[in-house]
């Protein structure tokens, strides 16, 4: 019995420590971060010597303070962020749902011996390098393309403008979309793939028609599935930078880019991790809610 | 019934166009002679050759690979260890640790580590901090794949290894470890695979000195486009391609496996 206990040791204690130090101590370092205050030249002002410098009595309990998160809620510009991100979340999600539902119905549906290879070529293009996945649609969107002359030849046929499909709210969707849809898929299909067709025979004998067979009993069946696909791709697309840096226009800012400006650009660590802590509150409610709903119902 | 089939055919067919046209498309431009990635002039290999004679590019592969197997050597035996321990001890506190990283976005994870690196470990960023911080991410995965593989097996054979009088180092070596080889190597090959292509985690956690492979990409992609990019998207491509091939063999393999028990 003894020797289990090493064992238990021995084998859960490295992995463990390893986790605690490069993930759970920088987590909280993060938390401490957001409550103190950004150095003159960036990153942090020292701890001990702040009461000295700023020599007023509201600097504080050891330097630390409150203020990023007033700032955060003063200023309707960072709601306004949110709230634009979650709205591309939104989207994305939604085009994701509609995309992947035929695919992963279809391949359910399909013989056992296709299935893998149909699964295998979902995941492929999703296992090239993001930033290329990104880059191509670079290509496709750039004002010489081919789509982008089609689209605006046919805008000018209707009398509208030409619009310039780089560099716009349009691309950040289609690059969103793209980077994400195999998440909505896999999930979608492993939930449809359990469905019993002898309720769909039922139906059929009852006089429903494909529409309502579809509507009353594979959608409903089928929630759970679409609930975690849906969280899967919404979460990574709220904290997502580098499809607004690269396909958007500089207007199409999400927290993903206010995060990184703050890190990377004026270097205010503080704010930067205030603004880490809403998007992960933020991810957190989205995460419990979706495990909320694709519990499977027992009650009948 | 018909009717109905094909239309989800069509729809379906259509999603498989959009996920394929982008990558078809780098490929096909990588041989185009033009600098713009925007009609079809002819074929040429010179893109390919500039790749190649691209000293800093060079260096950035080199310093990715460098990363990606260390990073995955390393995920790889704390992952196995960690799929190990909560599959075999029912751990509550290790899951969290290791699967939370795998579900957050990636850019809080990014970015707490660079805080850390720079507050607390006062760490020059560069290789070192990438390498930790890809390990970091890949150990969930690797735990992922390990723990599914066990709880598809048969406990009855570890008891028979220990009523035998086989001590927990020989039941793993003779025992475990030859039953969740491919899961470990799979999950090897995912750590690979996730760690040369990341570029959140590497942007934040790169120091100035040494060019990294996404980062390279990025800057390329951001600052001036030339038909490199698709050359070396190209190649990235092809290697992961071998490396998926690779892995979802060793899967078919432990699917089969399943099966027998």
């Amino acid at each position: 019995m003894n020797k289990l206990r090493l064992t238990r040791w021995l084998v859960s204690l490295p992995p463990t420590l390893f986790l605690l130090l490069f993930f759970a101590a920088p987590s909280l370092l993060m938390i401490v971060t957001s409550f103190r205050y950004p150095g003159e030249f960036g990153g942090l002002a020292p701890l001990s010597a702040l009461e000295t410098m700023t020599g007023e009595g509201d600097s504080g309990l050891y330097g630390l303070t409150l203020e990023t998160y007033h700032f955060f809620f003063s200023d309707i510009l960072y709601a306004e962020i949110f709230l634009k991100s979650f709205a591309v979340a939104t989207l994305t999600t939604l085009i994701c749902l509609i995309m992947a539902y035929p695919v992963a119905m279809l391949i359910a549906k399909s013989e056992k011996k296709y299935r893998n290879l149909m699964i295998l070529l979902v995941v492929l293009p999703f296992a090239s390098n993001f930033l290329i996945r990104i880059y191509a649609w670079m290509i496709i969107l750039g004002p010489e393309s081919a789509f982008s002359h089609f689209v605006n030849n046919i805008l000018q046929m209707l009398g509208f403008e030409p619009v310039m499909l780089l560099f716009s709210p349009f691309a950040v969707i289609v690059g969103m979309v793209y980077v994400h849809l195999p998440f909505m898929i896999l999930p979608l299909y492993t939930n449809l793939e359990k469905h019993d067709p002898v309720l769909l025979d039922a139906a059929q004998d009852l006089g429903a028609n494909r529409w309502q067979r579809f509507w009353l009993i594979t959608w409903p069946q089928s929630l759970p599935g679409v609930f975690s696909g849906a969280a899967l791709v919404f979460i990574p697309v709220l904290g997502m930078f580098a499809v607004p840096d690269i396909l958007g226009g500089t207007g199409d800012i999400l927290i993903g880019n206010l995060i990184k400006d703050q890190f990377l650009g004026t270097r205010d660590w503080p704010f930067g991790s205030t603004l880490s802590i809403m998007l992960m509150l933020t991810v957190l409610c989205v995460a419990g809610l979706s495990m909320l709903l694709a519990r499977p119902r027992t009650s009948r | 019934m018909k009717r109905s089939n094909l239309t989800l055919w069509l729809a379906a067919s259509l999603v498989y166009i959009f996920l394929y046209i982008p990558l078809i498309i780098v490929v096909v431009y990588s041989f185009n002679d033009s600098r713009l990635n925007a009609e079809w002039v002819g074929f040429t290999l010179d893109w390919y050759y500039k790749l190649f004679q691209n000293e800093e590019m060079l260096l950035a592969a080199r310093n990715s690979l460098i990363i990606a197997v260390s990073a995955s050597l390393l995920a790889t035996t704390l992952g196995t260890m960690a799929g190990l321990a909560i599959h075999r001890f029912r751990l509550k506190f290790l899951p969290v640790l290791a699967f939370t990283p795998v579900a957050m976005p990636e850019i809080l994870l990014g970015v707490s580590l660079l805080l850390f690196f720079l507050q607390v470990l006062n760490l020059t960023l560069g290789m070192f901090s990438i390498i930790i911080a890809h390990a970091t991410f890949c150990i969930g995965f690797v735990a992922i794949i390990v723990r599914a593989r066990l709880q598809g097996m048969d406990e009855s054979i570890f008891e028979a290894a220990r009523d035998l009088g086989a001590t927990p180092w020989q039941t793993f070596r003779l025992i475990t470890l030859p039953l969740i080889l491919p899961a470990v190597v799979a999950g090897a090959l995912m750590s690979f695979t996730l760690s040369i292509d990341d570029f959140v985690i590497t942007f934040f956690t790169k120091g100035v000195g040494e060019p990294i492979l996404p980062i390279q990409i990025y800057t390329m992609i951001k600052i001036a486009v030339t038909p490199e990019v698709n050359a070396i998207s190209t190649l990235l491509m092809l290697l992961t391609l071998v490396l998926i091939i690779l892995a979802n063999r060793l899967d078919a393999g432990m699917l089969q496996g399943d099966k027998k028990s």
